[in-house]
């Protein structure tokens, strides 16, 4: 995500990741979103996580649907190949591209319309699948491109920037993902760099569906008094369960906690996910007690964020369909094709 | 007594049956009979959309020629479905006979004058023989497949043999089918000697073809074709696709060393999620397609869009039935031409394959991939009911063992390496092809963004009209290109020179073969053409150019296919006589002989007239 042409000459003291690269190529195209969205802070800590697991660029693949968040894989990861898809179906052509070649990275970036208005069909079921990817919301309550019209996750009696009141129920895509049975769930704010890049990092890492619900702010439709999916609503009513630390695969684990407030979790990768308990009671391995959780403190008007639910030992799709190892994609006639005398032994079962 | 009918290896039987009641796979072992007897049989199911209770029918043409399209007509009715007597009754040919269950006595009034009888009681002796109703129902139509067999001179140890290789895995079976079948068989030669004057005769006229279903073939020439990736929604008559894909797959696709799946296939949500994930695969640089029928169609209509602008490989077979969503799901029709042809919004043009039977729909099927990949486009493989869901005797399938899939232009990391020039809507070729690159080729060349349109022809993004206009000519030049592979159409001229051609597609085939026979004997001539795909080869225009008027026969009540043509070719829509069926039946040699004789002979009468 970048706001101004940048000159392609870099600056020597750039710093660089384990491989060579420096932030500046995991940046993309020139934004075209409003100034201040919060897409963009998005974009940002999806460059830094990137960055920082030293991911080879071209092993992502970044996919979307339709509207202002569908257009962010442009503004990111410029040297991934991106797809914008069809609106509310970026998960069925992210559970293509995935079954073609399993070797690859898969973000999914959708947004609230994109997921929980005209996609929640394909969200539920690529959720249920178990595909393996991130799946990002940037859920700011508002169809921002077609100038302000209430989404599917805009909160009851909440205002629109020209004063209407939504009187329908929201719909909460952590819930259902919790009852659809994702392996990863997670909230976070896009004002919450902190809080999101870790959580990225985790979700890349994590095999599976990884859920994350950005609350992401416009800055044009819905940041004023009375949206609870502005700036201020977000930052007065945030409620963190915990802090994240992501600890890659290779990574020698240095911090040191007190006993007892530190929860360590490895991930199927390696991968070691060090959390600091802000809530005592808080049990991100319980499925039903985490959406017990979120329906008594959003009835009291927090908005709950952090690593919510994990089931580190998940499988995904390709588990589940016995695919071979290599990319299917790779395969050539070789691997795939019967050749002319098993034809022959076949034609002689239809006679 | 009546006339009775006499034919030997030229009759048609029809079943009439209640669904549920496991007449499907006796009648099947009829037809089969008959073929191992060397007489080439062309069976089609007519079923309702239901699982048990209805109707249904089961029609065997047997046909020495060799004639594999419906006759028309019917000469040997087995009435299994009291639902239906009256109309099976009436349905038989004048001189027909009418094979019943004579247990419980029947109303003159329900049997015709000028067809014979040939009752059975077959609830009796199957009363006397088993006690469980189960058995009762089953064993029924094995004992009229008895009856039949002893009717029709059809070789019993023909019947042992096949019940002996359908119930391999389950060897107990076998003596009781054989049981019986006898049971029938006996009670025919014992008290039915000489009543029915439809004979088999054993022949040779088989030779090494085989009996198959379209749908069937199509998975498989699906595997052969090296599909790898399947996302599919459950609907008839396009199920079985899938279903064959996957048992076929699971006999040749499974890595015998790590037994693994070398193919994933996913029973998706709905249509639209099953042809975005075929869309997901072929971006990524796999083979992938999905089977529907006219209702999943619709469905897909946004994303067939996308994959033609953004120009992703896709195979689509459309199992054409009738429509619409409560429609006629278990009757055929060729009526998604132009749902097809033009499907999405904006300005788009697909490329579609019209098979001619089971045999084509195999090698389409894998064709469908090459050129998928070669054009960058989706393809469209055009079945129906008819081909798709009925075993059709065809030839044997075959494969060049010395063929490589075309995999189309695709750029390397090593090509990107030495600099070559990517530009992924980038004409270098001057065939209007681009090159593309698969996600995860180079770590910092050659990757791009997928958007439908609004981007020239490095993918960067653009809203310039001229970029535009650029994009969707070149889109039109690919279609030409198109042109120059796809399978040309098939022109079999007449005798005599006539002023009159027809042109036809897909199931119609095997009627048209037979009508062309037919009323070239009656000393009526045409030069004909079978259209394989669109767009049109330049041939098909040709053609019409050289005739003063040209019949078209389809199975649809809009005259799809001649409306393209006259779309496509800016033809004189008087140029073109439609002859259309349409009632959810396939076509008939009868019909077409009929309607293509009285159109002519009504032209010669106005000539002379004048």
């Amino acid at each position: 995500m970048t706001y101004i042409t940048k000159p392609k000459l870099r600056h020597k003291g750039l710093a660089t990741n384990e491989l060579g690269f420096t932030r500046r190529d995991y940046e993309g195209s020139i934004s075209t979103l409003c100034a201040g969205c919060g897409h963009d802070s998005i974009s940002s800590a999806l460059i830094q996580a990137c960055f920082e697991l030293s991911i080879e660029p071209h092993r992502v693949a970044k996919l979307s649907g339709i509207g202002c968040s569908s257009k962010t894989p442009d503004y990111f990861l410029g040297n991934s190949h991106g797809f914008n898809s069809v609106h509310g179906r970026m998960p069925s052509v992210l559970t293509g591209a995935n079954l073609a070649n399993r070797d690859l990275i898969y973000l999914g970036v959708s947004g609230d319309g994109d997921s929980a208005s005209i996609g929640l069909g394909q969200f539920a079921h690529c959720v249920r699948r178990g595909v393996n990817m991130v799946y990002i919301c940037e859920n700011n309550g508002v169809y921002g491109l077609t100038k302000g019209q209430f989404s599917a996750t805009a909160d009851k009696g909440s205002k629109s920037k020209a004063g209407g009141i939504n009187t329908d129920s929201p719909i909460d895509l952590v819930s259902l993902a919790l009852v659809l049975g994702a392996s990863f769930v997670a909230r976070s704010f896009s004002g919450d760099k902190k809080q999101l890049v870790p959580l990225l990092k985790a979700a890349i890492a994590h095999t599976g569906p990884a859920i994350i619900d950005v609350i992401s702010p416009c800055v044009q439709f819905n940041n004023h008094p009375g949206s609870t999916k502005s700036y201020d609503f977000v930052r007065a009513h945030n409620e963190a369960v915990n802090r994240l630390d992501f600890m890659p695969a290779k990574a020698e684990i240095t911090v040191d906690y007190e006993p007892g407030t530190v929860q360590a979790v490895t991930q199927h990768d390696g991968s070691v996910l060090q959390l600091a308990k802000l809530h005592q009671d808080y049990d991100l391995h319980d499925r039903a007690a985490t959406i017990k959780y979120l329906h008594e403190r959003e009835a009291a008007g927090e908005v709950v964020t952090g690593l919510l639910f994990l089931d580190a030992a998940a499988e995904d799709l390709h588990t589940h369909l016995n695919t071979a190892e290599a990319p299917l994609n790779r395969m050539g006639a070789k691997e795939l094709c019967p050749g002319s005398a098993k034809l022959v032994e076949l034609n002689a079962t239809y006679r | 007594m009546p006339q009775r009918l006499e034919a030997t290896n030229d009759f048609v039987v029809k079943f009439a049956n209640v669904n549920g009641s496991g007449s499907a796979s006796a009648n099947e072992l009829f037809a089969r009979c008959i073929l191992r007897m060397g007489v080439p049989v062309a069976s089609r199911n007519i079923f309702p959309s239901n699982i048990q209770g209805l109707p249904t029918w089961y029609e065997v043409r047997i046909s020495g020629e060799g004639w594999l399209g419906r006759r028309g007509g019917v000469d040997l009715m087995v009435a299994m479905n009291p639902q239906t007597w009256d109309k099976d009754v009436a349905s038989i040919e004048p001189g027909g006979y009418l094979l019943y269950d004579s247990t419980k006595p029947l109303p003159p009034s329900k049997f015709r004058e000028d067809v014979n009888r040939i009752g059975v009681p077959l609830t009796e002796i199957c009363n006397r023989t088993y006690k469980d109703p189960r058995q009762r129902q089953l064993f029924k139509n094995i004992i009229y497949i008895g009856a039949l067999s002893a009717l029709l001179d059809i070789d019993p140890a023909v019947v042992e043999t096949l019940l002996g290789e359908q119930f391999k895995k389950r060897p107990e079976l076998i003596a009781k089918n054989v049981q019986a079948f006898k049971l029938g068989f006996d009670h025919v030669r014992e008290h039915l000697a000489g009543a029915c004057k439809l004979k088999i005769a054993r022949s040779d006229k088989v030779g090494n073809r085989i009996f198959i279903a379209g749908n069937d073939a199509a998975g498989l020439g699906a595997v052969y074709g090296g599909a790898t990736v399947c996302a599919w929604y459950p609907i008839t008559p396009s199920t079985s696709v899938a279903e064959a894909f996957t048992k076929h797959c699971q006999n040749l696709r499974v890595d015998p060393e790590t037994g693994k799946n070398r193919f994933a296939i996913v029973q998706a949500e709905d249509e639209i999620a099953a042809i975005g994930m075929v869309i997901g695969a072929g971006w990524n640089g796999a083979r992938a397609f999905t089977a529907t029928s006219g209702p999943g169609i619709s469905l897909m209509q946004e994303f067939f869009g996308l994959a033609y602008f953004a120009e992703i490989p896709a195979v689509i077979f459309d199992i054409q039935r009738g429509g619409p969503s409560t429609g006629m799901p278990t009757r055929t029709q060729q009526s998604d031409i132009f749902a097809c042809a033009y499907a999405s919004h904006g300005d788009t043009k697909h490329v579609l394959l019209f098979p001619k039977n089971p045999n084509e729909s195999f090698s389409f099927a894998a064709d469908a991939f090459d050129f998928a990949e070669r054009l960058q486009t989706p393809v469209f493989v055009m079945m129906d009911l008819d081909i798709g869901m009925n075993d059709w005797l065809t030839e044997p399938l075959s494969w060049d063992d010395a063929r490589a899939y075309d995999r189309g232009k695709i750029m390397t990391a090593e090509e990107l390496e030495k600099g070559t020039v990517f530009g992924r809507y980038l004409d270098v070729d001057g065939d209007a092809i681009p090159f593309r690159t698969l996600p995860g080729t180079h770590p910092t060349k050659g990757s791009f963004f997928t958007r439908g349109t609004s981007r020239n022809r490095y993918a960067k993004y653009s809203e310039e009209g001229s970029d535009y206009v650029d994009n969707v000519q070149r889109l039109l030049r690919k279609l030409e290109t198109a042109k120059t592979i796809l399978p040309k159409p098939e022109r079999r001229d007449a005798k005599e020179k006539t002023p009159y051609g027809v042109l036809y597609f897909g199931s119609t085939a095997p009627a048209m073969d037979e009508a062309m026979a037919k009323l070239e004997g009656d000393g009526i001539h045409l030069d004909v053409m079978r259209i394989r795909a669109f767009p049109f080869a330049d041939e098909v225009a040709e053609f019409i150019h050289a005739h003063d008027s040209v019949f078209v026969v389809e199975q649809n009540r809009d005259a799809q296919m001649m409306k393209l043509l006259v779309n496509e070719g800016a033809f004189d829509p008087a140029r073109f006589i439609s002859l259309l069926h349409y009632d959810g039946t396939p076509i008939t040699a009868r019909f077409i002989q009929a309607a293509i004789a009285e159109r002519i002979n009504l032209n010669t009468h106005k000539e002379a007239a004048e």
